[in-house]
């Protein structure tokens, strides 16, 4: 696993060795999920985003790369109105999902997040539930509670989150009995057992070791075919390595948005040649 | 592998359901908030309107009157209430604070530890168990009620309170500031005295006013010590009147006269109390920011 | 640079500095904190001393009998153990649930303008002492639950349950139970505060994603992540509710039966040796209430270090064992 490469070199491998085929005759006919228009948001009196334009494809593996404090955290916590869990924020602009105006006045956060689900830094399944009361968990919160589908889809989701073999035969051991690794692939199982059109994941394998960032990442490509996934990492053979496009932020403001190869390869800003070429972040 | 289109969408009504759950949990959260805090309302609300009516400079100054009379005062348990207050402090303040010293300055974590344990213990302990152990203790052997029988059991029930809080505020006190006594050469006493008890000051004081808010207002420990008296008290090996104990004997008693001076004398009480409270808070204000 | 001051070139170092200010003040610090175990000691030994004579005339049937005839000079504690126990479950019945309530409003719900006022009116109830509660019992709690609630409770269907029968006099055991669940609200409040707050934010935010209402983002990542640390709060309310004296005496009716109905009147350990302590005219009579001060205080000492111990082992729980 190339982790310990200086940051340029590895880019350059990772495209070459297991990157995202992507190709760019196909871009015109992908449809979108998120459709975002002149997006900001403020916590308080500071601006966090200014003005973000961006299209987010479906079915396809989408990064937000940039320095600390750039707005990539915000900015996807904004796709599930998460950030409205902090008081004081404000937004302006347009943000669709898949057509659907995800701020408009009627809308409940709470639907937006079931289908706009979210997998988070560090792990964190429910401490008194058991493996499959945590995977189950959002499917009971919605009232299913037929025995047989939470089964079909319990080993569903443990299975499409490469877990499954690992513990079908603990599933009544509690969630945090898991390594870590494990209870992160949990929480997505847990994420991924509502079916949600979208997978949000604001870094998920900066607190995991190297094998299971692989691991991890071997799943996000496997989610590819039926998920829209958008990723934040501040790891970019990370980003190169599993994502079809990636878009730059920096100071709030979306600076490059392209094919991930085109970002990594031949960024058109000199903002993103410097960040991804390692001299600054 | 089941693809997308498996989605489910839960009914209309079911979400509403929820939302509207969520809601109604809410409300009655909050109503239990008001529930919680209504108590206090009603008793200060008691306190003033049945309270204030019976102050009148009489209730200040005068002496109980015999039984069955009406009028007379709380002077003396006012003035009693005082004195004990001050017998407490004269035990509890030196052995809380230099116990905290011990802690925070001395003492090693196993000592400490148990220590601790121990002051929480004597915190638990009912109020009224103090009062049969003092009894046995100060008021058999001398065979009479004291009014410093009655300051000791206060005192003792003091000395808990202020070590903890006393070893708080002393644990916050930067150790670079006894290195700096160190390296200068001062002898260790006086660096915790002078430098580190005069840096934790206002936290001890807020500690030992808390304290004495606290055992104000009690009355177990008192009902087999200081015992209460008519009269004025005139040794400290006599019985002594003190606020809470009146304010009992009053409010068991048949006659609406004492009845009446009862709710005057909790009023007292609970202004002597909150003054407490309230100074501890001004002080502490400029001294942390914190919630 | 460094420029070391010298306050004098020629002060021998081996100089004899006096050291007996150094020691004594170290051995008084060591004495007041040894006046603690001192103390536990002394309130242990005069109980035992006291209630010596009531052990060995009644032995352990002490605890179980029902008899308490000072004519007779006969005692049993087992009406003052059943009060002391009921009066306080029930406070806890009804404390922990509006504590906990309170607690969850105010840490989930409450807007940060609204929190510190509440907060400060809920310490202000820690502060009023027991015997105002107990005047304010008399006058005003008593007479409403004779006149309104009891009279209600009993016509309604709850009057079949042997709970609420018998007569009404208003200071009864439901009265004790009541006047001390208003005393340890604010440390039960207090102390599952601290608990939520406690709990990481993580678990709320992982239960909000996957869509959960308010409610369930509390019932799901918030209550049951503190479910032990509440049980460890009620357990030390329970501790303050077994001691509390005068409130309990004044409203609870001083009578030491022991009946099924919470409308009767009761008669607590502590409220024992209150009324009867200063009238006791016998050895055996003193000594029987010496030995109900022994019995309150084991059980009070018992609970508050069970309690103590669960919530040491909870301040180090927490945020979970992730590796």
């Amino acid at each position: 696993m190339a982790d310990v490469v200086p940051a340029k070199l590895s880019v350059q491998q990772a495209m070459t060795a297991g990157g995202a085929p992507s190709s760019s005759k196909a871009m015109a006919e992908e449809s979108i999920a998120f459709d975002i228009k002149d997006f900001s948001m403020w916590y308080g009196a500071r601006q966090a985003l200014y003005d973000v334009t961006i299209r987010i494809p479906a079915k396809k593996v989408t990064a937000i790369i940039g320095p600390s404090g750039c707005g990539k955290s915000t900015f996807i916590r904004a796709l599930n109105r998460m950030h409205e869990l902090t008081p004081g924020t404000r937004i302006a602009g347009d943000l669709r999902l898949f057509g659907d105006n995800l701020y408009g006045p009627e809308v409940e956060p709470t639907v937006v997040r079931r289908r706009v689900g979210m997998v988070f830094q560090k792990s964190n399944p429910f401490p008194t539930m058991s493996i499959a009361e945590n995977v189950l968990v959002g499917l009971r919160l919605n009232g299913l509670t037929q025995k047989d589908f939470l089964r079909q889809r319990l080993e569903e989701s443990l299975r499409m989150a490469a877990l499954w073999d690992e513990v079908k035969d603990t599933l009544g051991r509690p969630g945090i009995s898991l390594s870590g690794g494990q209870q992160q692939r949990l929480c997505i199982a847990r994420a991924l057992a509502v079916k949600p059109e979208i997978l949000l994941m604001d870094e998920p394998c900066s607190a995991l070791d190297p094998i299971a960032t692989a691991k991890v990442e071997e799943l996000i490509h496997s989610l590819r075919a039926n998920y829209t996934v958008v990723i934040v990492t501040h790891n970019m053979q990370q980003a190169a390595r599993c994502s079809d496009k990636t878009a730059f932020f920096y100071m709030g403001k979306l600076i490059e948005y392209d094919e991930t190869r085109a970002i990594f390869m031949n960024p058109a800003n000199p903002q993103t040649e410097a960040y991804v070429s390692g001299r600054f972040g | 592998m089941t693809t997308a289109t498996d989605t489910f969408e839960p009914s209309r009504a079911y979400q509403t359901w929820r939302k509207w759950k969520s809601h109604g949990m809410g409300l009655l959260l909050g109503l239990c908030a008001v529930a919680v805090m209504t108590p206090l309302f009603l008793v200060l609300y008691f306190l003033v309107s049945k309270g204030a009516s019976a102050l009148d400079w009489n209730f200040f100054t005068q002496l109980p009157k015999p039984t069955g009379e009406l009028g007379g005062g709380m002077a003396n348990a006012i003035v009693g209430t005082l004195m004990l207050l001050g017998m407490a402090a004269v035990i509890g303040v030196p052995v809380g604070v230099m116990g905290g010293v011990y802690l925070a300055e001395y003492g090693s974590d196993r000592a400490n530890y148990w220590i601790r344990f121990a002051a929480d213990v004597l915190n638990g302990i009912p109020s009224i168990v103090w009062g049969v152990v003092v009894w046995a203790l100060l008021v058999v052997p001398f065979k009479t009620f004291s009014a410093y029988a009655g300051g000791v059991a206060l005192g003792f029930m003091m000395i808990p309170l202020v070590m903890r809080t006393t070893e708080e505020v002393l644990i916050l006190v930067p150790q670079s500031y006894r290195e700096a006594g160190l390296a200068l050469g001062i002898a260790r006493w006086k660096i915790i005295t002078v430098i580190v008890i005069k840096a934790a000051l206002k936290g001890i004081i807020t500690g030992i006013l808390i304290a004495t808010a606290r055992i104000a207002g009690e009355t177990a420990p008192l009902l087999f010590t200081a015992l209460g008296n008519n009269y004025w008290n005139h040794s400290l090996s006599e019985p002594v009147a003190a606020l809470p104990l009146q304010i009992y004997n009053y409010a068991i008693s048949p006659y609406e006269d004492w009845h009446r001076q009862a709710w005057a004398g909790a009023l007292v009480l609970m202004v002597m109390i909150l003054t407490l409270n309230i100074i501890v808070r001004v002080i502490s204000r400029g001294h942390n920011k914190s919630n | 640079m460094s420029q070391s001051v010298v306050l004098s070139e020629t002060t021998p170092l081996t100089a004899a500095t006096s050291r007996w200010p150094d020691r004594s003040f170290r051995w008084l610090a060591i004495g007041a904190a040894f006046m603690i175990v001192v103390l536990i000691v002394l309130v242990g030994w005069q109980l035992s001393r006291g209630a010596h004579l009531a052990i060995t005339t009644f032995g352990p049937g002490f605890l179980a009998s029902s008899k308490w005839d000072p004519v007779t000079d006969e005692y049993g504690a087992w009406p003052f153990i059943y009060g002391t126990l009921l009066s306080s479950v029930l406070a806890i019945v009804i404390a922990v649930p509006l504590g906990v309530a309170t607690a969850l409003f105010l840490t989930e719900m409450a807007p940060l303008k609204l929190r510190q006022p509440v907060i400060m009116i809920i310490e202000m109830l820690a502060a009023v002492p027991s015997v105002i509660f107990g005047l304010w019992g008399i006058f005003m709690l008593v007479p409403w639950l004779r006149d309104h609630l009891f009279e209600w409770i009993a016509h309604s269907w709850l009057g079949y349950l042997p709970f609420f029968k018998g007569p009404i006099y208003g200071v009864s055991m439901l009265a004790g139970g009541i006047v001390v669940a208003i005393m340890i609200l604010p440390i039960v409040t207090s102390i599952s505060r601290e608990i939520l707050r406690s709990v990481p934010n993580l678990q709320r935010e992982a239960a909000y994603a996957l869509g959960a209402t308010h409610w369930e983002v509390i019932r799901i990542a918030v209550l049951s992540y503190a479910g032990r640390g509440i049980f460890g709060a009620a357990i030390l309310g329970l501790g303050r509710a077994l001691g509390e004296t005068m409130a309990v005496t004044m409203v609870i009716g001083n009578r030491p039966e022991v009946s099924a109905s919470l409308f009767a009147p009761g008669y607590t350990l502590a409220s024992a040796i209150a009324n009867e302590f200063a009238e006791a005219n016998s050895d055996l009579y003193l000594s029987s209430l010496f030995e109900l001060g022994l019995v309150l205080l084991l059980v009070t000492l018992l609970v508050n270090t069970v309690a103590q111990l669960m919530m040491r082992t909870l301040t180090g729980q927490g945020a979970g064992k992730v590796k």
